[in-house]
């Protein structure tokens, strides 16, 4: 049974294999959307990142630049103020005072002198005016309040005494002032003698960072980013860390975590570039900054942006579509399986009843298959396909039990025929003049071929040999008929041309079927040897004799039956003792081989004169294997009749 | 507390039940003690001294505090207090006052006080050479110390100056000096060409501030022969001959607590750093742990280790005759009247 298994879905089963196809098709397609989807967000979302994060940056700059800037006009007026006009002590001091009060930004300020730049009489002359606590403004004198280091050599005076340019100084904390942090701006200022200009000292206004700071520090940036400040030092002015403000530098973060790329970073700060990046930010997240410089003071400004967050959206929408394209996925299997099942199921019922038809049961039940579809057509089909092979099967084993009737009632009439040829040898075993000898091997099942011989008196034995048109059935009637005529006629009338003249006769009345039949008819006088015969249409027999074996020239006649007016002629010969006649039909001599190769006259001839001479039972035999040997296996359409008598002569006895 | 003791039981009135009390309490008390610390179990009685540093507290002096945090000292015997020190403390003249018992001086100082009649003694010499160092950026073009003629120097008053001074001469050059403060932010910002720096101490925060080590020039003073030891421990003649033993003691805690701080550099920055916060100092861990890292160079250079806290006579004399050959000295004592080696060195 070639569909064993059929019933049972292994691994091999179409519903697995669409399964794991679909699946690991639409897992794939699905995954690298969802990936790239994800990754072209990314990028998007960083390019929008860089122009919010840079104005976000520029924005706090110019904020930052702006308060600062109103602190360095001031100062640089008063610088420029002190070197076009002359000031008593009074009007200087009232000129820092008013710069203190008008300008609320401006925590403190004062007036630096050089050693006796003031006055020949003092070496020192720093007046200060700051704002003490409750917005009252106090006064005191640098040149005496700072004991131990005087004020020349302090940052504030002594770096742009020596760079002869105005600075912001790196921020620092005021303890005077309530720990609060301060950056100084120092604009020198220059007084004429003689053609060259001369520091006469540094103007300073103090900026209190705490707004600056809080400004820095108050920027939201989404929910864990922020905005930091570092100084020109990388010193950390506003930053989440609050330990680390004021006491750690970006540089000595990076020593502290060994960390060569956030030093380089800081360089890249403190150098006054600008620039996006994306690091690992000093609280610890993955971030991506902006960062720009503020240009008056060296500082840094710098807006940091955590990665989590800024790549949530992004990541929830990912997930959601993760979720979705899962839950697709799952839909998409039950979906595949269903499908699947419902082609399959019907193919797997249809293989079973396959099995039950396969093993003869033409009475099994077909699933009912309802969908119009490829699978519904197969089982139409199929329904067609079995009705049909019912019906044929009854079909044929009618014809069977018919065709066996028939088989067994051919073989009957071949035994009939058979029986009815002599068949018994030897058939005459008391007379040792002449040995006789015949084979009939019918093509089918009843043959055309006949042969006969029998004594018309006690000295004359009547032989011949007939080859009936046609075969089968029809041809086997017709050889009745004549064998019939012949032997009946033959008895009756003791000659040969006037036997067959006569059953001619007979048989050609009513002959409508247009049978016919050859003859070859003869006549052995016993005592003599004196052969007479007659032939209509048959081949011409061998005579193997003292001189060798040669076929015997006759005249052919017409074939028995077809015409009634037709008269045969007889003719004779006398056979010496141990003569032999042989009587053989077409069938011996259209015998053919595979290649459609005739057997041939010559070949019969040649091999009787091979064949053994005395026995004429082995001589038939010899010729019927000889015969057989060259159609090797070849179907033969013809009956093989072979009749040979052997004349011994009288004395023989 | 012994003491107080016995001025109770002189003063002896009626209400003896109640200085009984008393007198069991403080029993008690010095019963916890001796328990507490068995090392003080034979002394109960801790002698006062006092310690005045170079400087606020920092990881220069970490020894000290480390020793004291540790009860370093107590075992030794000592009460210490370390004054506060600073802008406008100069330990030398807290000696000479008698506000402190030991100070922590450089040699130079020591020298010109001990010539001028301060009879200071050397206890222990805790930094073996000079870390003091000139620092150029190298886009100034300063390449040798030759290249400093002529240019800004940024230089540190007192003391402090002479070792550049006394290279400045060696090297036969005129600088222009600019007085330098507690910041680098001169030299940062280009107002100066050179400036003076202790390698433990300047030298990191310009670093630290984005100058790379690849971007400076540096001089070390003692590579060119201005081998100055610097920090060491000194008391005057008159507070050893009164008590030597704390003297003893206090040199023996001190270098044990330097023992300790290299053997626990991470305990060591948590004690200097928590001293700093009290001093209200601004206190920056990788900096003290860079200041602590060269003192550890500083103070044990070489492999001779357990060698602590010794002023080689070589060194003195090199720096003695350095002194006076330039004049900041007339004299100077001998090796053997000026270091007293309290040495707890071999322990």
């Amino acid at each position: 049974m070639p569909l064993a298994g059929g019933t049972m879905p292994g691994k091999n089963s179409i519903v697995i294999k669409l399964v794991i196809v679909i699946t690991l098709c639409s897992t794939l397609i699905f995954a690298v959307t969802l990936g790239y989807n994800y990754y072209r967000s990314r990028v998007i979302l960083e390019k929008e990142l860089e122009n919010n994060a840079r104005n976000l940056a520029m924005s706090l700059v110019y904020r930052v630049e702006t308060e600062l800037s109103a602190v360095t006009k001031v100062t640089e007026g008063v610088a420029s103020s002190l070197e076009t006009g002359r000031y008593t002590e009074r009007e200087l001091l009232s000129l820092i005072r008013t710069t203190v009060e008008k300008n609320p930004e401006i925590y403190g300020s004062t007036v630096a002198f050089e050693p006796y730049a003031f006055s020949a009489a003092t070496r020192l002359y720093a007046p200060y005016y700051y704002y003490r606590e409750k917005g009252k403004i106090a006064f005191s004198r640098l040149e005496n309040s700072y004991k131990y280091v005087p004020y020349l050599y302090w940052d504030w005076y002594q770096i742009p005494r020596e760079l002869g340019k105005p600075e912001w100084s790196e921020p620092y904390f005021d303890e005077g002032a309530g720990n609060i942090l301060m950056s100084t701006y120092s604009v020198p200022f220059y007084g004429k003698s003689g053609t060259t200009k001369k520091l006469k000292g540094i103007v300073t206004a103090d900026m209190s960072l705490d707004s600056l700071t809080k400004l820095v520090s108050s920027v939201k940036v989404l929910k864990t980013g922020y905005a930091a400040l570092l100084s020109r030092n990388g010193m950390l002015l506003a930053h989440p860390l609050k330990d680390a403000v004021m006491n750690e530098t970006f540089f000595s973060i990076a020593e502290a975590r060994n960390d060569p790329s956030l030093r380089k970073l800081g360089k890249k700060m403190v150098r006054g570039e600008s620039g996006f990046i994306h690091y690992k930010s000093l609280v610890g997240f993955s971030s991506w900054m902006y960062y720009a410089p503020i240009r008056s003071t060296g500082w840094t400004l710098a807006v940091v942006f955590p990665e989590t967050e800024l790549l949530e959206n992004v990541r929830n929408l990912s997930m959601i579509m993760a979720a979705m394209g899962f839950a697709g996925l799952l839909l998409l299997i039950t979906m595949v399986v269903y499908i699947a099942s419902t082609i399959t199921k019907p193919l797997r019922l249809l293989a079973s009843a396959t099995d039950e038809i396969a093993s003869g049961n033409f009475d099994v039940e077909l699933p009912t298959v309802r969908s119009k579809d490829e699978v519904g057509v197969l089982a139409h089909d199929f329904q067609i396909m079995m009705a049909s092979l019912k019906e044929y099967i009854k079909n044929l084993t009618e014809t069977t039990a018919v065709k066996e009737r028939i088989q067994s009632e051919l073989k009957m009439a071949t035994d009939i025929q058979a029986s009815l040829l002599p068949r018994l040898f030897p058939a005459f075993p008391d007379r040792p003049e002449f040995d006789i000898y015949a084979s009939m091997d019918p093509a089918k099942e009843v043959g055309g071929d006949f042969y006969d011989f029998f004594f018309i008196d006690d000295t004359h034995l009547c032989f011949l040999i007939a080859d009936v048109s046609g075969k089968g059935v029809p041809a086997a009637l017709y050889m009745m008929v004549a064998k019939t005529l012949l032997k009946s006629e033959g008895q009756r009338l003791g000659e040969p041309d006037q036997i067959l003249n006569c059953v001619n006769k007979f048989l050609a009345v009513d002959n409508d079927s247009c049978m016919f039949a050859t003859v070859f008819c003869a006549i052995l006088n016993t005592e003599t040897g004196d052969v007479r015969f007659a032939n209509a249409g048959h081949n011409p027999p061998l005579i193997v004799d003292s001189q060798g074996t040669r076929y015997l020239a006759l005249k052919p006649g017409f074939v028995l039956g077809p015409m009634p007016d037709t008269v045969y002629e007889a003719e004779r010969i006398i056979l010496q003792p141990g003569d032999t006649l042989f009587l053989y039909t077409d069938g011996v001599t259209e015998a053919q081989n595979l290649e459609e190769e005739l057997y041939g006259e010559p070949r019969l001839r040649d091999a009787l004169q091979r064949a053994a001479k005395d026995d004429i039972t082995e001589m038939i035999h010899c010729i019927r294997a000889e015969v057989t040997r060259h159609a090797n296996g070849a179907p033969q359409s013809d009956d093989v009749t072979m009749v040979a008598i052997k004349y011994r002569g009288v004395d023989a006895k | 507390m012994h003491e107080m003791t016995m001025i109770n039981t002189t003063q002896r009135n009626h209400k003896i039940w109640r200085e009984l009390r008393w007198i069991s309490v403080l029993f008690l008390l010095l019963l916890f003690c001796a328990v507490a610390s068995p090392a003080s179990a034979a002394e109960t009685s801790l002698k006062k001294a006092s310690l005045m540093p170079l400087w606020s507290p920092q990881a220069q002096f970490a020894g000290y505090y480390v020793a004291l945090d540790r009860g370093i000292f107590a075992r030794h015997g000592i009460d210490l207090e370390i004054l506060k020190a600073g802008p406008g403390h100069s330990p030398a003249q807290a000696l000479k006052n008698g506000t402190a018992d030991f100070a922590v001086l450089w040699l130079t100082t020591a020298l010109q006080y001990r010539s001028t009649g301060t009879k200071l003694v050397n206890l222990a010499q805790i930094i073996q050479r000079s870390s003091m160092m000139l620092i150029s950026k190298k886009s100034s073009g300063i390449r040798t110390i030759t290249d400093m003629n002529g240019k800004k120097v940024g230089m540190w008053g007192g003391d402090l100056s002479i070792p550049p001074h006394a290279l400045f001469n060696q090297f036969n050059i005129k600088v222009r000096e600019v007085p330098l403060t507690h910041t680098v932010n001169l030299f940062l910002r280009g107002g100066i060409d050179v400036t003076s720096a202790m390698w433990y101490n300047e030298y990191h925060t310009i670093i630290n501030s984005g100058v790379d080590p690849e971007e400076l020039n540096i001089f070390f003073l003692n590579n060119q022969g201005m081998n100055f030891p610097e920090d060491g421990i000194y008391a005057m003649e008159k507070t050893i001959h009164t008590d030597p033993a704390l003297a003893k003691a206090f040199v023996s805690a001190s270098l044990e607590g330097w023992r300790y701080a290299f053997a626990h550099p991470e305990e060591a920055l948590d004690i200097v750093i928590r001293y700093m916060h009290e001093a209200h100092v601004p206190a920056n861990r990788i900096h003290q742990k860079w200041m602590l890292d060269r003192m550890r160079d500083l103070i044990m250079p070489g492999n001779i280790q357990g060698t602590l806290g010794i002023l080689k006579e070589q060194d003195y004399e090199a720096v003695g005759r350095a002194m006076r050959k330039d004049g900041l000295i007339r004299s100077y004592p001998d090796y053997h009247a000026f270091s007293r080696r309290y040495d707890a060195g071999e322990k």
